[in-house]
């Protein structure tokens, strides 16, 4: 890993481990994330990709191990107070408000960050400002003309888009993506990985993917996970290259 | 999991910029409003007396609307807010202390005292645990309230005096107590209306819907949820307040679990999550347990298995079969 | 206040904590394996108190009464489950707790209905009642220490059924995760069936045995039902071992409580006030003990599920 990215690391993981009773999910994890890059986690199934994220943004505690963001020690942070200091993660089973309309689950992660929810007077879903956010978000993936739809109607491709979109519209300064293309149909995955394109320009991205074909059309650097440990980490060509990756990733999938 | 049928009523509801025109609930309230001069020709007394026991039972229903409808706390000791209200009132009444606001201000003292106190505990419990444990928090306070023997204990107290305001004896007056009671409930829907409308009610049905995801946008739930538990132990308590002096007597069962139980059976059988269908629920339950109770002492009897049918066949309650949604 | 009487309440406690243990046994397993929330638990005691009492009426002995009460209150419990348990399993708990509560309204009526509202008197069988000197001049009624031998017997056949038999297995595991133990093939219905059916006979069981001595009266099950969830959730949901220990727990706290509370504020407080303060803290020292468990251990003492 090259010196220039670890001083100016936007998140930097240090030694963290977890582990589930005797399984050892997430095992002494060193890994850091630079401003503007959009950096690929991936792994095989089971390899802990998840769990990672769950502690990065919050969700779970690792049992040793420091996480740094932006500067600040957050290892003891709660979930909400990391996600208002800008690190956002979207789910890689989808987590909607299924009840509300597309357009207010963007606009409700918006009013997250515009100011205090501590008011008990005036009508939420006539605020302008929050609803032209979220309809220009919405409008960026295509969804405009679904905002009045209650969410839990759309179809999972649909879904998979608000996703990241509700992910956006909460002002995040680093992007948590959790298999944003699962599921998703071979239109609908270019399409966001065309949307990705545009985004890993604007703000740094953590991709977890098992599409390879996104994997390596997007990302800066991969970091290779396998049973809790990395074992590569580089631009995606050293790793396509790479004997162990090829033998633990590729091995299982032969095995498979 | 929400229904395919609450989604498909979601869908058909209009755009978000649409003001509604609540007709229901309008109806509701002018009919409440009229109530009294209907009766001029008849048992004056008896009516007025029963329909301001449905407005307060109502505002305390509707309180807890917040709660279950808006918040999804399934809280099992909402009756305490309602002693808690009407004890405060009595004590003071029978300490020579009758103004009514005086009784008020310590009333929404203690109750957001206590819900402050049950709450911060209770809210870092969620499902059965936040459910038993809301149920012990009511069940301590009937303890507490039966070993005041300087308060009647068990046998409860007898108000002193119904309250007064700026020195005068108002609520002396049925009709005027009636339309005190009206206003009170009318004040407490308007409000409730605009909370459940307003930014903090839409992250309150947002923590309902998903509250992992509103965290991970930056919302925690515990405060929020803390917040409507003070506001909805408060309008309680003042439902207490009315309570103590419609019924000039205040006892123990007014606290008890199986109290706190008919709260939300009145609550379901109008229409969770909807604020007037508390209203209707609380008419409903009144009505049918004042008409039953003249044919049979057993009326209990046929109230248990109506429930029954509410929860497995009508769950949108009254309200929902005037096509409201939840 | 003497040895003795303490021994005394220490054993009316356990006594109190078995009965309870009995409740709360079916309450757990069926919270844990079938997620269904109870309340109508508390009026399947009270069924079983009554089912007894007019047996034993009938037929002028209270072992034919019990023979005859408890497959009785077996009966009603799967005519309730088959009537109304049935289609709520898949619906909310907020459903399963109203539903419930209305059985409780109507059955506590019905009780009212049919036997009326004065207490019944169901007389101790002449064999077992008196008592009995434990050790010198310690003289405890021979009924309660034939509940406690019961409610241990009972007990150590849940152990030796839950822990070592292939039924007892299953429902572990479906305490557990019933969705998987469904998935594997089981029928899973019939378990939930044999672990309702259980459960209530217990509670009917435990309803019979203190009908001798408590009121048999309408709501009698219902400050036992909070009980028996208070014990449900300290011991930790789906667990038996959880139910035992903390019934004992509780029924221990409950009574040595209420007898001591007075005496040992007296230390600080005048002799009526102390009375008075002490009468009032009794009760409420078990949800005080259920609010700190759970404050610890929010899941209670030996869950089933994580």
């Amino acid at each position: 890993m090259s010196q220039a990215f670890k001083s100016q690391a936007l998140l930097q993981l240090e030694k963290l481990t977890k582990n589930y009773g005797a399984l050892r999910v997430t095992d002494d994890v060193t890994f850091t994330v630079a401003p503007g890059e959009l950096h690929a986690v991936i792994g095989p199934n089971g390899a802990g990709k998840t769990t990672l994220i769950h502690q990065i943004s919050g969700h779970a505690r690792p049992d040793s191990g420091r996480i740094v963001f932006d500067g600040h020690d957050i290892t003891s942070l709660p979930m909400a107070t990391r996600a208002r200091r800008g690190l956002v993660r979207s789910f890689q089973i989808t987590s909607i408000l299924p009840r509300f309309s597309a357009l207010e689950n963007v606009a409700l992660a918006a009013q997250a960050r515009d100011g205090s929810s501590f008011r008990f007077f005036g009508d939420a879903t006539g605020e302008q400002a929050l609803n032209d956010t979220a309809m220009t978000l919405l409008a960026r993936f295509g969804l405009a003309a679904r905002a009045h739809v209650p969410a839990g109607h759309m179809s999972h491709g649909e879904k998979r888009q608000l996703e990241i979109a509700i992910a956006l519209a909460a002002k995040p300064k680093l992007l948590l993506l959790d298999e944003p293309l699962a599921g998703t149909s071979h239109d609908e995955s270019r399409r966001l990985i065309g949307i990705l394109q545009e985004l890993r320009k604007e703000l740094p991205i953590i991709l977890i993917e098992h599409d390879m074909d996104a994997v390596f059309a997007l990302a800066d650097r991969v970091s290779v996970l396998v049973y809790g440990r990395i074992i590569a980490c580089g631009t995606p060509q050293d790793i396509r290259d790479n004997a162990d990756v090829r033998a633990a990733y590729l091995g299982e999938e032969e095995a498979a | 999991m929400p229904d395919p049928a609450s989604l498909d009523a979601a869908a058909r509801a209009a755009p978000p910029r649409t003001r509604r025109v609540l007709i229901l609930p309008m109806l509701i309230f002018a009919c409440f409003a009229l109530m009294p001069s209907a009766t001029l020709f008849g048992p004056q007394s008896y009516v007025l007396a029963i329909v301001t026991r449905i407005m307060i039972l109502a505002l305390g229903a509707m309180s807890l609307d917040l709660l279950i409808g808006y918040g999804a706390m399934i809280s099992f000791g909402h009756a305490a807010f309602v002693g808690l209200g009407a004890y405060s009132t009595a004590i003071l009444a029978s300490h020579g202390i009758t103004d009514g606001f005086s009784q008020l201000a310590a009333v929404i003292v203690t109750a957001i005292i206590f819900a402050l106190f049950t709450g911060a505990i209770s809210l870092r419990t969620k499902g059965v645990y936040f459910i038993m444990i809301t149920l012990a928090f009511g069940q301590m306070l009937f303890f507490l309230t039966t070993s005041l023997a300087a308060y009647g204990g068990d046998d409860g107290l007898t108000l002193a005096a119904r309250s007064t305001f700026f020195g005068m004896a108002i609520l002396k007056n049925d009709l005027a107590m009636y339309y005190i009671a009206f206003g009170i409930l009318l004040g407490a829907y308007v409000l409730l209306r605009a909370v459940v409308a307003s930014r903090f009610g839409r992250v309150l049905r947002g923590i309902r819907e998903n509250p992992v995801r509103m965290e991970a946008i930056g919302f925690p739930p515990y405060r929020y949820q803390l917040t409507a538990y003070v506001i909805a132990g408060v309008i309680a308590g003042v439902s207490g307040f009315l309570l103590a002096n419609q019924a000039e007597f205040v006892s123990p069962a007014y606290t008890t679990w199986q109290r706190s139980g008919e709260l939300i059976f009145v609550l379901v059988l109008g229409g969770l999550g909807s604020l007037h269908g508390a209203i209707l629920g609380a008419a409903a339950f009144t009505l049918l347990a004042d008409i039953l109770s003249h044919y049979t002492e057993n009326w209990a009897m046929i109230f248990g298995p109506i429930l029954i049918l509410v929860v497995l066949f009508a769950r949108g309650g009254i309200n929902g079969l005037f096509g409201g949604k939840p | 206040m003497t040895l003795t009487l303490a021994l005394i309440q220490v054993l009316n406690g356990l006594q109190f904590g078995l009965i309870l243990f009995l409740i709360a046994a079916g309450l757990t397993l069926v919270f844990g394996v079938m997620d269904f929330i109870n309340l109508a638990h508390g009026v399947q005691y009270m069924v079983g108190a009554y089912l007894v009492a007019a047996f034993t009426a009938m037929t002028g002995g209270f072992f034919t009464g019990l023979a005859l009460a408890l497959p009785a209150a077996l009966v009603f419990g799967l005519v309730l489950e088959l009537l109304i348990f049935r289609h709520l399993y898949q619906r909310d708990h907020l459903d399963q707790v109203l539903a419930t509560f209305g059985i409780i309204i109507f059955l506590n009526q019905a009780v009212k209905y049919i036997w009326g509202a004065a207490p019944l008197n169901v007389p101790i069988p002449d064999a077992l009642s008196g008592a009995v000197e434990i050790t010198d001049g310690l003289l405890y009624p021979v009924w309660r220490l034939v509940i406690i031998a019961a409610g241990l017997l009972v007990g150590l056949a849940l152990y030796i059924v839950v822990n070592r038999t292939k039924l007892g297995m299953l429902v572990r595991a479906g305490a557990s995760n019933a969705p998987m133990v469904s998935a594997l093939g089981v029928n899973i219905r019939l378990l939930f069936t044999i672990v309702f059916g259980v459960g209530a006979m217990l509670a009917g069981f435990a309803g019979a045995m203190v009908a001798p001595i408590l009121s048999v009266e309408p709501g009698m099950g219902d400050n036992v039902l909070i009980l028996a969830f208070v014990v449900i959730v300290i011991g930790g949901i789906g667990s038996i071992r959880g139910a035992f220990i903390a019934a004992l727990l509780i029924g221990l706290v409950d009574t040595l409580g209420r007898f001591f509370a007075p005496t040992l504020l007296r230390t600080l407080l005048d002799p009526s006030a102390a009375s008075q303060t002490g009468r009032a803290i009794a009760p409420m020292l078990i949800y005080i003990l259920m609010a700190a468990v759970l404050f610890f251990r929010p899941s209670g003492l030996f869950p089933a599920k994580k």
